[in-house]
């Protein structure tokens, strides 16, 4: 094949924004051909997966590897869709008018951009976290549908349409606490990121630690492995935990033969009094 | 273009929408698969399956579709030029005559006679075993019937991958957990206003009221949050032949009581059926009971009524006087009235039981399941079938 044909080619792709991991972020390749078909399609990149793989860490990689801004829209059970794209403070406006104070003719002055607004509005691409989508309204999605299929929104108060400039890489994280609709879930390209297994979470420490004791990384990695596939435990330790975990045994500097037969710290990687109960019960019996 | 491998996934009940299969096109268009089989597995479940549930079923009908595909040769045409579209991998075309097949025992014995000769690192070229040539034997390279030598396998076969079905846990016609209890259980909600509590909610027609009355002054004025209002009665079978299913039970019961969006919960236990007493804990003790008809009288018809139980026991347990398997009572009305006396109390009940639907007519006890079944709505004890119970409990 030719050879310049060749060369060209990479040129091409490698001007294309793709995301590859990130120094502070251990990504699989599924992932990354997850995040990359969401950049090219432009489509909206939901994520689920268990608590502690690093869903809410993504968009801060992927934000930090294309050189981009990050925006969070953090979910709350409260949350409505309104509030992402602005709000109209007509309270305050009803008071000024009453008191005097400011231009209250000017309705701009009232209207506040939510973080999808702001994210719509900005002069750069940005990466916009719509963290926890679950925790809201069950409806909260189907409100949204227009918004980040056609990426604009219009003020009927000041008969403004907010439009972008450069679509923003939206990267939604879900819990799975509530189902999603059927036709918010079409227009977006998901993702379940599996929960690491043991190479993949050494991969993970080094990130985060550097060259550590092999020893102990590995004896810590074993006891952790073991807890979570004890049945009985209710809140199964993440890698957020896992990591904590680490610093303090280092920290600590613990007999790495003792930790599996003793887990030192157990409160860092269990948080529940049950669990922590159950774990001593198996070693108790061993 | 290559329309049955969307018919496939159908036919394994993922709802593919022409939609997401337009936007599959386009993304293949667009040369996302890259190279590789493999990738567009990845590439094809980001974009048509859209929950970690469905993934099983992906898997299934991917591995059925591109079953045999294990070597370039097997790939459908159209896929095979989507693949090579973007043209990083070596174009087979290129491949010299003596880059033949070999059989996978020549193969070893050729590759171990070559690992004693070979005295170094070797990238590239053709006889060494090494990176990114096209010998039979390396890593990276390219030739369709060749070993690979450590590193990551470019062609590791997406019907491998598919194969192994690592998502059959996620199934939703799985038995659950308790958080997939939970989360099915959130959705037994009905809302009102008219409960006591703190008034936080800004009542908009009230403040425009107000604001009149006020003379135009502005006067806020809030009212209470609407509140869910279901109350759940949960009826539990304990009886010896609920025993294999004591670990789905017990995570429907804590599933339930660690929910606090119900306005009230009771749980109460049965043997087999229910009769006039109904038992205060699982172990279902003499004495440790409330009477049936009590409870008849003092809760309101507005509880929605959960049984758990197999459904699955003797007829005359059901149907006779005197059936009750209880060692000390006596039950002068037979176990059916006493579920009818439910059913004409409460308005909503629903029977979930633990024996898969399929087995309903062929399990031991198949004859009360049909019975009971007539009388309460039964559903099997899966998150599907939880979910239909649960809708059947809200229809007004």
């Amino acid at each position: 094949m030719d050879k310049k044909y060749w060369k060209k080619e990479n040129e091409g792709t490698s001007k294309m924004k793709k995301f590859t991991g990130s120094s502070s972020y251990v990504a699989t390749k599924e992932l990354m051909n997850a995040v990359n078909v969401a950049i090219a399609l432009q489509k909206p990149l939901l994520i689920k997966g268990e608590p502690g793989t690093g869903k809410t860490m993504l968009a801060e990689a992927v934000a930090e590897s294309l050189n981009m801004k990050l925006i969070v829209w953090g979910i709350k059970s409260t949350t409505k869709a309104q509030e992402g794209l602005y709000v109209y403070d007509t309270v305050q406006r009803l008071y000024d008018s009453q008191f005097g104070e400011g231009d209250v003719s000017d309705i701009k002055r009232y209207i506040k951009l939510g973080k999808l607004g702001e994210a719509f509005s900005s002069d750069e691409q940005v990466v916009l976290l719509i963290d926890e989508i679950d925790k809201a309204d069950l409806e909260f999605p189907n409100d949204l549908l227009w918004e980040l299929d056609r990426m604009e929104f219009y003020i009927p108060e000041t008969k403004e349409t907010i439009t972008t400039k450069h679509r923003p890489i939206v990267i939604i994280t879900s819990n799975a606490e509530k189902e999603l609709p059927d036709a918010f879930l079409r227009r977006c390209i998901f993702h379940y990121i599996e929960f690491p297994d043991k190479d993949k979470i050494r991969e993970i420490i080094q990130v985060h630690f550097g060259d550590l004791d092999q020893k102990l990384v590995d004896a810590a990695i074993d006891a952790f492995y073991d807890i979570r596939s004890m049945r009985q435990i209710m809140k199964k330790p993440s890698t957020s935990e896992l990591l904590d975990w680490i610093q303090a045994l280092q920290i600590s500097g613990v007999d790495v033969k003792k930790i599996k037969d003793t887990i030192p710290y157990i409160g860092v990687l269990l948080k529940k009094n049950q669990d922590i109960d159950v774990v001593k019960g198996y070693r108790h019996v061993y | 273009m290559f329309i049955d491998f969307m018919l496939a996934l159908r036919e394994q009940g993922l709802s593919v929408s022409l939609d997401e299969w337009l936007v599959l096109m386009e993304a293949l268009d667009q040369g996302m698969a890259g190279n590789s089989l493999l990738e567009f597995y990845y590439l094809c479940r980001n974009v048509l399956v859209k929950t970690e549930a469905d993934y099983d079923a992906f898997d299934l009908a991917f591995a059925k579709y591109f079953e045999g595909v294990e070597t370039p040769e097997d790939i459908p045409q159209e896929l095979w030029d989507w693949l090579n579209q973007d043209e990083l991998e070596r174009d087979l075309s290129d491949r010299p005559d003596w880059a033949k097949e070999y059989e996978f025992d020549e193969l070893m014995k050729m590759f171990q006679e070559r690992l004693a000769e070979q005295k170094e690192k070797h990238d590239g070229g053709n006889y060494w075993i090494g990176t990114g040539g096209t010998s039979a034997m390396g890593h990276g390279g390219y030739n369709p019937a060749g070993i690979r030598v450590g590193g990551y396998g470019r062609h590791r076969s997406a019907v491998k991958v598919a194969g192994e079905r690592n998502f059959r846990d996620f199934r939703q016609d799985q038995e659950l957990d308790i958080r997939q209890f939970q989360m099915a259980f959130r959705k037994l909600r009905q809302f009102s206003t008219r409960i006591e509590g703190e008034k936080t909610e800004l009542d908009i027609d009230g403040t425009i009221d107000a604001t009149c009355e006020n003379a135009g002054m502005l006067k806020l004025v809030y009212e209470k949050p609407r509140k869910n209002t279901v109350k759940l009665l949960l009826l539990i079978d304990s009886d010896g032949s609920m025993a294999q299913h004591a670990r789905l039970c017990n995570q429907l019961f804590q599933a339930l009581h660690q929910s606090t969006h119900l306005k009230d919960l009771r749980t109460y236990y049965f043997h087999n059926c229910v009769y006039d007493y109904l038992y205060t804990t699982p172990h279902c003790r003499h004495g440790e009971w409330l009477e049936t008809e009590w409870l008849l009288r003092n809760l309101d018809s507005e509880y929605k009524v959960i049984f758990v139980g197999d459904a699955a026991m003797s007829p005359y347990e059901l149907m006779a006087r005197g059936g009750c398997n209880d060692w000390y009572t006596y039950n002068e009305e037979a176990g059916i009235l006493w579920l009818e006396k439910f059913t004409h109390h409460f308005k909503k009940c629903i029977w979930l039981n633990p024996i898969k639907e399929d087995r309903w007519q062929f399990a031991w006890g198949s004859r009360t399941i049909q019975e009971v079944g007539k009388l309460i709505p039964m559903f099997e004890l899966t998150l599907d079938g939880l979910d239909k119970g649960i809708q059947r409990l809200l229809v007004r």
